[in-house]
């Protein structure tokens, strides 16, 4: 039996702070448990509301449990079993109900703090599961983990709350119909599944931190979801990269304020006034990157985060220890070489020696053909030429940079640029 | 849970040694499911120059020469297993020895309703 608080805790307004208080704060995690308890993302969400909804009524006269999320959901099981019965057609295979029913009833209901938050991990990698389509998992994740809206999520992806709504539809049949376990994957199949898991945090974090659109409120609002969540996996997994993440997000979200003017156009790292980075973030980011790297198992993750450690270091853009972010970009080249990490490499390079340099990097790469649809390829190389006082190739890269932009904010810039190096001509 | 695998591969992709090695070891993999109640069936097809399809419209039945449709990679065999979850079946998916060259699409069987 439950233990209930003395008769003083059924003050009618503390009941209900309480309830409210509990499903912001909690109601995810009652969901996550309900959902790896029956197997059912749809069964789970109406138990999660029945439980609520028995939690306003039964707390009045009784009290507030000791263990209210527990109560929660063991509550929300039995709910489920309720509805499991009522909902079972006629006809419908009787043994294949009470095997479900008697399945669920013995399932162990008292969960350990530990276990609870376990069961969270559990939704993410399901959610996450290689077999749903990656268009699919980031919403999903958002709705199902998070426990963001259906609009909240369509409205942060510039998409109709009815478009929205049928890829979280499509998400959970694939679930249900295909089976996906909502279980930790063994430990032979995990690097890979972390993987999934960890692009899929990073991908709700750069939708908030790097979109040219929608609304700056909701945004940010993904981009701390994504927080939370890395912190979740800091939490359960020992690996290093899941450090080296949090680490990355941290260090960039500490930089949001200054990163835009009041008219919103982006500030480029060297431009920000560093004086409005927030310190709390930094430090955290710092230490947690300093963690990782000790563990000598470091990944891509974890060398970006150091290098954005490394311009966090930094009090004035001309203090920045350009030698540290080419070598370290030497390391992410072995980890995860790509065009763009040639690229961003190539820009530390200008930045360490002179700007030809880099620039002749940067052509080298357009030259076997790659990046040549990227714009971001040709306004750093046009820059660097424009530094290194090459104009007319500098002006040739800033117009094709124009051709690829649609950014209005970019394209801004670049329209500058190039009439500047025109008047010089 | 009941999963279909269907084994796709393009057919000239396979040299006759690589065929018979590949049967082999597909026999051996049917044989230890079976051992762990996990097989229902399986099997490997002829090939699609064996195919012949069949429709009836309109109550005509018309019969035509060839497989349903001419692509690239064409279903070469099926196993019917009975797994815990889509993990398992994908684990099981993975060891096939077509999985390496062609591919392998794991399909939930929809469970027929009972009557009333």
């Amino acid at each position: 039996m439950q233990d209930f608080e003395p008769p003083s805790n059924r003050d009618s307004n503390l009941v209900a702070t309480t309830i409210e208080q509990l499903y912001r704060e909690s109601s995810r995690k009652v969901f996550a448990s309900l959902a790896r308890c029956l197997s059912d993302l749809d069964l789970a969400e109406d138990a999660l509301q029945d439980a609520f909804t028995q939690a306003a009524t039964q707390w009045q006269t009784e009290g507030i449990p000791q263990n209210p999320i527990s109560w929660l959901i063991s509550t929300g099981r039995f709910k489920a079993i309720d509805r499991i019965r009522r909902d079972a057609k006629i006809g419908q295979n009787a043994s294949v109900i009470s095997d479900r029913i008697s399945r669920i009833a013995s399932m162990n209901a008292a969960r350990s703090d530990q276990a609870i938050e376990d069961d969270r991990l559990r939704l993410i990698f399901t959610c996450c599961h290689p077999a749903i389509d990656r268009m699919v998992q980031v919403p999903l994740t958002l709705r199902e983990v998070c426990g963001l809206t259906t609009e909240e999520i369509a409205s942060a992806f510039l998409t109709t709350p009815t478009a929205m709504s049928q890829r979280i539809v499509r998400g959970k049949s694939k679930i249900r119909n295909a089976n996906i376990p909502i279980t930790i994957p063994e430990l032979s199949e995990l690097p890979s599944r972390l993987d999934v898991v960890l692009s899929v945090v990073y991908l709700i974090f750069n939708e908030g931190y790097c979109a040219s659109s929608g609304d700056s409120l909701t945004r940010s609002d993904l981009s701390a979801e994504a927080i939370r969540l890395g912190r979740l996996l800091v939490d359960l997994s020992p690996d290093p990269e899941v450090k080296g993440l949090l680490a990355l997000m941290l260090l960039h979200e500490s930089r949001r304020k200054a990163r835009s003017d009041s008219e919103g156009n982006l500030v480029l790292l060297e431009d920000q006034d560093r004086t409005q980075w927030d310190g709390a973030l930094i430090a955290e980011g710092v230490a947690l990157v300093e963690d990782s790297i000790a563990s000598r198992r470091v990944g891509g993750y974890t060398i970006q985060a150091a290098i954005s450690a490394v311009h966090s270091h930094a009090k004035f853009a001309a203090e920045t220890d350009w030698r540290q972010i080419v070598a370290l970009y030497d390391v992410l080249m072995l980890l995860e070489a790509s065009p763009v990490v040639e690229l961003n490499r190539a820009v530390a390079v200008a930045m360490r020696d002179e700007p030809l340099a880099g620039a002749e990097l940067i052509e080298a790469i357009h030259q076997r053909g790659e990046l040549k649809e990227y714009a971001p390829s040709y306004s750093a190389v046009a820059e660097l030429l424009r530094r290194g006082g090459k104009r007319k190739r500098a002006l040739s890269a800033f117009e094709r940079a124009l051709e690829l932009t649609t950014q209005q904010s970019e394209r801004r810039f670049l329209m500058q640029r190039i009439a500047e190096l025109r008047n010089h001509q | 849970m009941k999963y279909m695998l269907l084994i796709y591969g393009a057919e000239q992709d396979w040299t006759d040694d690589e065929r018979h090695e590949c049967m082999i070891e597909s026999k051996r993999i049917s044989d230890e499911l079976k051992d762990q109640g996990k097989l229902i069936d399986s099997a490997p097809l002829h090939g699609v120059a064996s195919a012949t399809c069949i429709r009836v419209r309109e109550g005509r039945r018309m019969t035509t020469d060839g497989p349903f449709a001419e692509t690239a990679e064409q279903l070469g065999g099926f196993y019917l297993i009975d797994v815990e979850d889509l993990d398992e079946a994908i684990k099981i998916a993975e060891r096939l020895p077509p999985a390496s060259k062609g591919t392998v699409e794991i399909r939930p069987l929809l469970p027929i309703p009972v009557p009333n």
